[in-house]
């Protein structure tokens, strides 16, 4: 039975101004403080008024409906253009980053427009997907379950990625040599027991992963799970009373069991 | 004379025109009419038209829309979805009537927490595929706002049956059925097997079948609460009692064959209240058997299965309690992060529990060893003689291990063929049955809510065909058997 955590406040961007976008979802819930004036007197009202009950749950479906709407699937670029192009035209959308075989990074700018010529290149498969920050969630997962020859995927401080998606990464067993998964709220250890089906992981990065109940021995058991994989962050002595500086600092060395 | 008058009249007078002096005589006729006005204001005002000598909170209300008898995942998610479906808002009042708030006896608590769609039958793996659809979605589903959102903490781990050689053609089409109906089910030799899960002993093993997505444990604890506080919230209300007596009439009619038949309807539902003599009479219009464990003698309550054997009015309602026990050991050399949920050809059962080492399983007694269900006492000899044998032989580093911790819980165990009965009674026209799920009510959970709440509010099913589970199949004697019972 894990405690609440902090509550989400879906809400409360909406009427702070300076809290919009999905940056401004993670500043918000470090905010609490201040906004725990203005808070109370939403709960005082929706307790007293279905209004005020009805309007907030509105605004909540509101937010979810918008996180939707940024993972849907883009269909007809898939058929036209093929899954690879499908795919990266996804991320491209989302605010991330793309490397196709052989060519450069392709990224969007601060506007969000990005070119569209690699939708020429419709048999090269993209081989390098950074989805860092982005509001990627399940239901986006499909348009990168397609990329078959994907090698690595960055889903640093992704809010929305959770334990589900890992569980769903099994189709790209076949290529997918690293992963990176730092910073991602949602994750614990739970999910990360699903990544044995990758057998051919070279780099797995979990570092600051907030939801993860023992960060040392999770590592441990990662790495018992995924012999030939080098597992970055989360220090196996973290937890531990700290001792002289002759602790090691080479994580990458597999621990004897 | 004259005088007199004179100073009568002038006193009245007087008196009269003395009316904003509040003294004399004039006092009491004052108070009359302040209380004459009291009155009248408070019969216009709404509210106080009543009051009772004592407080009455803790009763039912005397008149509800829907009675649910039973207070556990398959009640909560049955109150959810007909507030949820309901047109317009607010339309239908629902009470739940739970006689152990502490759920110290109900078998979601005690449950070990699996989901799985690896069944036989395929709307078990349709009610399945919804139900994790919906705790996938649970923060969308059961959001209430400002309250934190819920976790219940699921492992993706999957399930893995293992069969033997008589098993095996059995499990190859079920696992047809369950790719068929959208499940990510695969088959695995035994050389797979070794290669995937090197610390399994394949001797004796033909296939597996191992569910890559969706499957897994999670915590049910959680999932109660967070329905209970989404329930609450949506205006369904909650009562504290047992359910003692039902009040029916009959009514005699004829079908078409020209056969006499008896249909009951129940008017009122008599809810006793915990420790106490005193009981309320709440008048429904329907009411739904959710009472897992204890729906067999909800049933008997309500006349079903009074009268001769072999017809329908004599069909009693096939479930009953059955203890099972769980088992918590430490094996520090034991299988690592990735154990699925192994259930071994034989039965016996165990997953992981947490970072620790520590695993639970058990094993589900044959017909003749059941343990008497009178009490939630653990056997421990069950565990040498009946769960650890076939475990230490299927995964060697269980020879060794400490039992750390054991409980028993209840399944409600249906005895014509351990599937739910979901649907209304035929003679006794307006209980709805959702129970009979035979260690697997959990995990059909929401989904089953949702197929009552549709047959409830639309009078058929509309998402999920639960036909096959009528009530009438006990008359009948259609099984609709699950080869797949842990």
């Amino acid at each position: 039975m894990a405690a609440p955590r902090a509550p989400l406040h879906l809400v409360m961007p909406v009427w702070n101004r300076g809290t919009r976008g999905i940056r401004g979802l993670s500043r918000a819930v470090a905010l609490e403080g201040s906004q725990k004036k203005g808070r109370s007197l939403l709960q005082f009202l929706a307790d007293r008024f279905y209004d005020v009950q009805a309007l907030r749950e509105y605004l909540l479906q509101k937010q979810v409906l918008k996180v939707h709407q940024k993972n849907r699937p883009f269909t007809y670029i898939k058929e036209r253009f093929g899954p690879h192009a499908a795919g990266a035209y996804f991320i491209l959308k989302q605010g991330g980053a793309v490397k196709f075989q052989g060519k450069e990074w392709i990224r969007s700018d601060a506007h969000g427009h990005f070119s569209l010529d690699f939708l020429k290149f419709q048999a090269v498969p993209v081989e390098a997907v950074n989805a860092s920050g982005c509001a990627i969630n399940y239901q986006g997962l499909d348009s990168l379950l397609a990329l078959k020859e994907l090698r690595s995927l960055w889903l640093q401080r992704c809010p929305h990625v959770d334990d589900w998606c890992l569980g769903r990464l099994h189709p790209l067993a076949n290529s997918l040599q690293e992963l990176s998964l730092a910073g991602c709220p949602r994750i614990s250890e739970r999910g990360l027991a699903s990544l044995h089906h990758l057998q051919n992981l070279r780099r797995l990065d979990i570092s600051d992963l907030h939801a993860v109940s023992n960060p040392g021995l999770t590592r441990i058991l990662v790495e018992e799970m995924l012999p030939s994989c080098q597992v970055l962050g989360a220090d196996w002595a973290q937890g531990l009373p700290s001792g002289p500086d002759e602790q090691s600092q080479d994580k990458a060395s597999p621990i004897p069991a | 004379m004259l005088r007199r008058a004179l100073q009568l009249g002038l006193g009245r007078g007087l008196l009269g025109r003395r009316l904003g002096t509040h003294r004399g005589g004039s006092t009491l006729d004052q108070n009359g009419k302040m209380s004459e006005i009291k009155k009248k204001i408070q019969s216009v005002l709404p509210g106080g038209a009543w009051n009772p000598p004592y407080d009455t909170s803790y009763l039912p209300p005397e008149h509800s829309d829907v009675v649910i008898v039973g207070g556990g995942v398959i009640g909560l998610s049955v109150a959810y979805w007909l507030k949820r479906l309901e047109k317009p808002r607010g339309a239908i009042r629902v009470l739940v009537v739970e006689r152990d708030h502490t759920y110290s006896q109900a078998s979601t608590a005690l449950s070990v927490g699996g989901i799985r769609q690896q069944f036989s039958v395929p709307e078990n793996i349709q009610l399945s595929l919804f139900s994790v659809e919906f705790l996938r979605n649970i923060n969308e589903y059961l959001a209430v706002v400002d309250d934190p959102p819920l976790d219940i903490q699921f492992n993706p781990s999957g399930y893995l049956l293992l069969a033997s050689e008589k098993g095996a053609a059995v499990m190859e089409s079920n696992v047809k059925v369950q790719r068929q109906e959208g499940a990510k089910v695969c088959l695995m030799s035994p050389e797979q097997l070794r290669n995937k899960f090197p610390w399994i002993n394949t001797e004796g093993v033909a296939l597996a079948s191992y569910g890559m997505e969706y499957e897994g444990w999670f915590d049910p604890w959680c999932l109660l609460q967070g329905l209970r506080r989404k329930v609450q919230s949506m205006g369904v209300l909650f009562c504290h009692g047992e359910v003692t007596r039902f009040v029916s009439s009959s009514s005699h009619t004829e079908t078409t064959s020209g056969e006499e038949v008896t249909l009951k309807r129940i008017h009122e539902v008599h809810v006793k209240i915990d420790r106490s003599l005193e009981y309320q009479p709440v008048e429904c219009a329907l009411v739904i058997n959710a009472a897992g464990a204890w729906s067999g003698q909800i049933a008997e309550l309500a006349g079903v299965g009074k009268g001769p054997p072999g017809t329908l009015q004599g069909t009693k309602l096939p479930v009953e309690r059955r203890k099972r026990y769980v088992y918590l050991w430490h094996c520090p050399q034991g299988p690592g992060l990735e154990t699925p949920f192994v259930v071994d050809a034989s039965g016996a059962y165990f997953r992981r529990e947490g970072l620790g080492n520590n695993y639970l399983g058990g094993c589900s007694p044959t017909e003749e060893e059941e343990p008497d269900p009178g009490n939630l006492e653990v056997d421990h000899d069950f565990f040498q003689d009946k769960v650890w044998p076939p475990l230490a032989q299927r995964v060697p580093a269980f020879e060794t291990l400490k039992v750390r911790s054991a409980w028993a819980g209840y399944y409600d165990y249906n005895t014509f063929d351990q599937n739910g009965v979901v649907g209304p009674h035929p003679l006794v026209v307006n209980m709805y049955f959702a129970t009979g799920f035979s260690g697997h009510g959990l995990q059909q959970a929401p989904a089953v809510g949702r197929a009552v709440a549709e047959m409830v509010l639309d009078g058929h099913f509309q998402t999920i065909n639960l036909n096959p589970f009528h009530f009438s199949r006990f008359y009948l004697g259609e099984k609709v058997q699950e080869h797949n019972i842990i």
